[in-house]
């Protein structure tokens, strides 16, 4: 019976991971929590390039310091720049209604965003948009077509187009994309901003849930006390039905 | 003098022999097996709700400004708040899965017929609460999900007709779902349903110790005491309270008492279920956006629907149901025939053996048949309600209902395997 239901679940699984995604196939982020220097890196990215529009009003400066090992005087110096207290949640002074009459829908908090969206979709929608001159700022994306947003960290990356190759599909030449490529005028090389984000998301994720690592290493421990308590109590029952077998 | 202090309590409050009738010298049948971990592990998941739920009560805040920044805030901010939410809300999770394998369990080993048939019925109450807990506790996060979901399921009532729309306005408090609906919902998921529910779990037992325990075999294991039934040696070892053999009227075979030798047993089951659900709590807390469902870590926002308003997991097979009828009133009905019909079991199931080890092939393919399009049922639930889907969903409500009327028929005259006389 558990067989039959077993594989009954596992055959309508298998037709479950088709659902719905994104229309180009996500990229896997590299995400690290351990690593402490790219979680630096990150919310150093996120408070000079995303900051100005998105929120962060959960999580507390102090926590974001003392998860990631900065020290309070220098992250007070080098990430809050418009005197707040170090208890305070990451927030900006943008109304969410200027953020409606400006970029067509408030700029989300960005708190959970990798909760929301997954660390992979933010990963790839960072790493595409590019070029086009039919949307307001400039710029489209293809993981998020028609977003809002406008290409805020181009002078890291450069001016970025698509890049097409001829292939053939169904007998017949047909210009496929291929990927992102920059022009090169950005600070970075390509494959350092790839790291750049590949940071950034990595602090996005950690935000999404700072208790992690936390819950990680208090998880083997209780695996490991239950084991031995499932052991423990595996004898006791087996000492104690001596009487009725 | 402690053992004067405690008679004096036992000639006012007979605490031992209540002990004794319900734990010490309950006799519950030898045979039970992996089966029977689920009652006591449902009853381990309602005290983990209660107590979790009572922490986080002390930090949440019902109120549609601040529900969402309250959970963020008990997730952030309060000492091991992730742990409580976690606990609490794989616990949501864990209480579906334990209930459902528990009544899978009454159904392979007829433990709702006769004479356990209110005992069934209180246990159909107890899940038709649990429903109505689990929907309101879902809203209290205040995420895109609570929001939605809670549109989706309240609109079921909506299609009533003629009470339909002042129904809903009713449960909402609102003509939207607002911080009305909110506070009202949290009102009740705190106080008023773990109430019921811890009362209908008294009686469930209650219910369950006056009629005693199944067993996998489903053959009594009180006899009438006429001088037919030979005690075997093992039989003689235990004692039993003396209200389960009704003044010598009965005698009890293949029984144990329940404690020490079940609490020790269920013990180990416990330890079993709380490695997978440890595991659950600290490694896969979303349960891979089942349990936690991704677009809930958003605020709910009237004016923004979500791609994909899907139920959590354990309302799926019925919510399958709803859609699988292309008329909206008459979906809603069918998915309340769907719990009615399993309430109404000891009624439809007409046959005189209780375990599918002694009854027709058939009923053992009927049931296999029904678990598979529960199950069937759980997946499309969660899928977008698209024609290959809606189709598999209309075969799958088919055979669900298909299992209670073929029941119905081949029950009464059942070609039956010769039952034991004692357990195996």
């Amino acid at each position: 019976m558990m067989k039959t239901l077993l594989s009954a679940v596992a055959l309508l699984a298998s037709s479950l991971a088709m659902a719905a995604g994104p229309s180009i196939p996500l990229d896997k982020a590299p995400i690290d929590l351990t690593d402490k220097v790219s979680l630096q890196n990150g919310a150093r990215l996120f408070q000079n390039y995303c900051l100005g529009c998105h929120q962060m009003q959960y999580q507390r400066y102090s926590r974001t310091f003392a998860d990631l090992d900065i020290p309070q005087e220098l992250g007070m110096e080098h990430l809050m720049f418009t005197g707040e207290k170090v208890g305070d949640h990451i927030t900006n002074s943008m109304s969410a209604k200027d953020g409606e009459t400006w970029f067509g829908a408030t700029p989300p908090d960005l708190t959970n965003v990798a909760r929301v969206r997954g660390p992979d979709w933010l990963y790839t929608y960072l790493r595409t948009f590019y070029t086009d001159d039919t949307r307001p700022f400039g710029v489209n994306n293809k993981v998020f077509p028609m977003v809002g947003m406008p290409h805020v960290l181009q002078e890291l990356q450069g001016v970025p187009s698509r890049t097409y190759e001829t292939r053939l599909v169904d007998g017949q030449p047909k210009e496929v994309y291929v990927g992102i490529q920059t022009d090169g005028t950005g600070e970075l090389s390509t494959d350092e901003y790839d790291a750049a984000i590949a940071d950034l998301v990595n602090y996005l994720e950690y935000v999404g849930e700072p208790t992690k690592l936390e819950a990680h290493a208090l998880g083997y421990k209780v695996m490991i006390f239950l084991l031995i308590f499932f052991v423990l109590a595996y004898l006791l029952k087996k000492e104690y039905w001596k009487d009725v077998h | 003098m402690f053992k004067n202090l405690m008679s004096w309590i036992e000639y006012r409050l007979p605490f031992m022999d209540k002990m004794n009738l319900h734990v010490i010298q309950y006799p519950a049948p030898k045979n039970f097996n992996f089966w029977y971990f689920f009652g006591s592990l449902a009853m381990v998941v309602l005290v983990n709700q209660i107590i979790t739920g009572v922490w986080l009560t002390m930090n949440y805040e019902p109120s549609a400004e601040g529900a969402f920044a309250s959970v963020e805030y008990i997730m952030r901010d309060v000492d091991y708040g992730w742990l409580l939410r976690y606990m609490h809300s794989t616990g949501a999770s864990a209480f579906f899965v334990v209930v459902y394998l528990h009544m899978l369990r009454g159904m392979m080993y007829g433990s709702y017929q006769k004479p356990r048939e209110l005992l069934w019925v209180f246990g159909m109450l107890i899940f038709l609460v649990l429903m109505a807990e689990a929907f309101m506790g879902y809203l209290l996060p205040w995420g895109q999900m609570s929001f939605w979901g809670a549109q989706v399921i309240i609109g079921i009532f909506g299609t009533i007709p003629f009470i339909g729309e002042d129904l809903t306005l009713w449960i909402r408090g609102d003509y939207v779902i607002s911080g009305a609906t909110l506070n009202r919902f949290f009102a009740l998921h705190v106080i008023a349903l773990p109430l019921v529910l811890v009362i209908l779990v008294f009686l469930h037992i209650m219910a369950l110790h006056e009629v005693g325990s199944n067993n996998p075999d489903g053959i009594d294991i009180k006899k009438d005491n006429d001088g037919t039934v030979e005690l075997t040696e093992a039989d003689k070892k235990f004692t039993f309270h003396q209200y389960f053999t009704r003044g010598g009227k009965k005698i009890i075979v293949d029984a144990i008492p329940f404690h020490p030798y079940y609490t020790v047993k269920d013990l180990v089951g416990l330890a079993g279920f709380l490695l997978i659900f440890a595991w659950v709590i600290f490694f896969l807390p979303e349960g891979g956006g089942y349990f936690l469902e991704p677009p809930n870590f958003e605020p709910a926002n009237p004016l923004k629907t979500p791609d994909h308003i899907a139920p959590v997991w354990y309302f799926t097979p019925f919510y399958a149901i709803l859609r699988a009828v292309p008329h909206p009133f008459m979906g809603a009905v069918a998915m309340f025939a769907a719990i009615i019909a399993l309430a109404l079991l000891p009624w439809l199931d007409r046959g005189k053996v209780r375990s599918v080890r002694y009854r027709c092939g058939l009923h053992r393919i009927n049931l296999i048949m029904f678990c598979v399009s529960f199950v069937a049922l759980g997946v499309l639930g969660v899928l977008p309600a698209t024609g290959l889907y809606t189709l598999l969903a209309q075969i799958f409500s088919f055979t669900y209902f298909g299992f209670f009327a073929l029941l119905f028929f081949y029950s009464k005259n059942e070609k039956t395997k010769p039952l034991p006389e004692r357990v195996t």
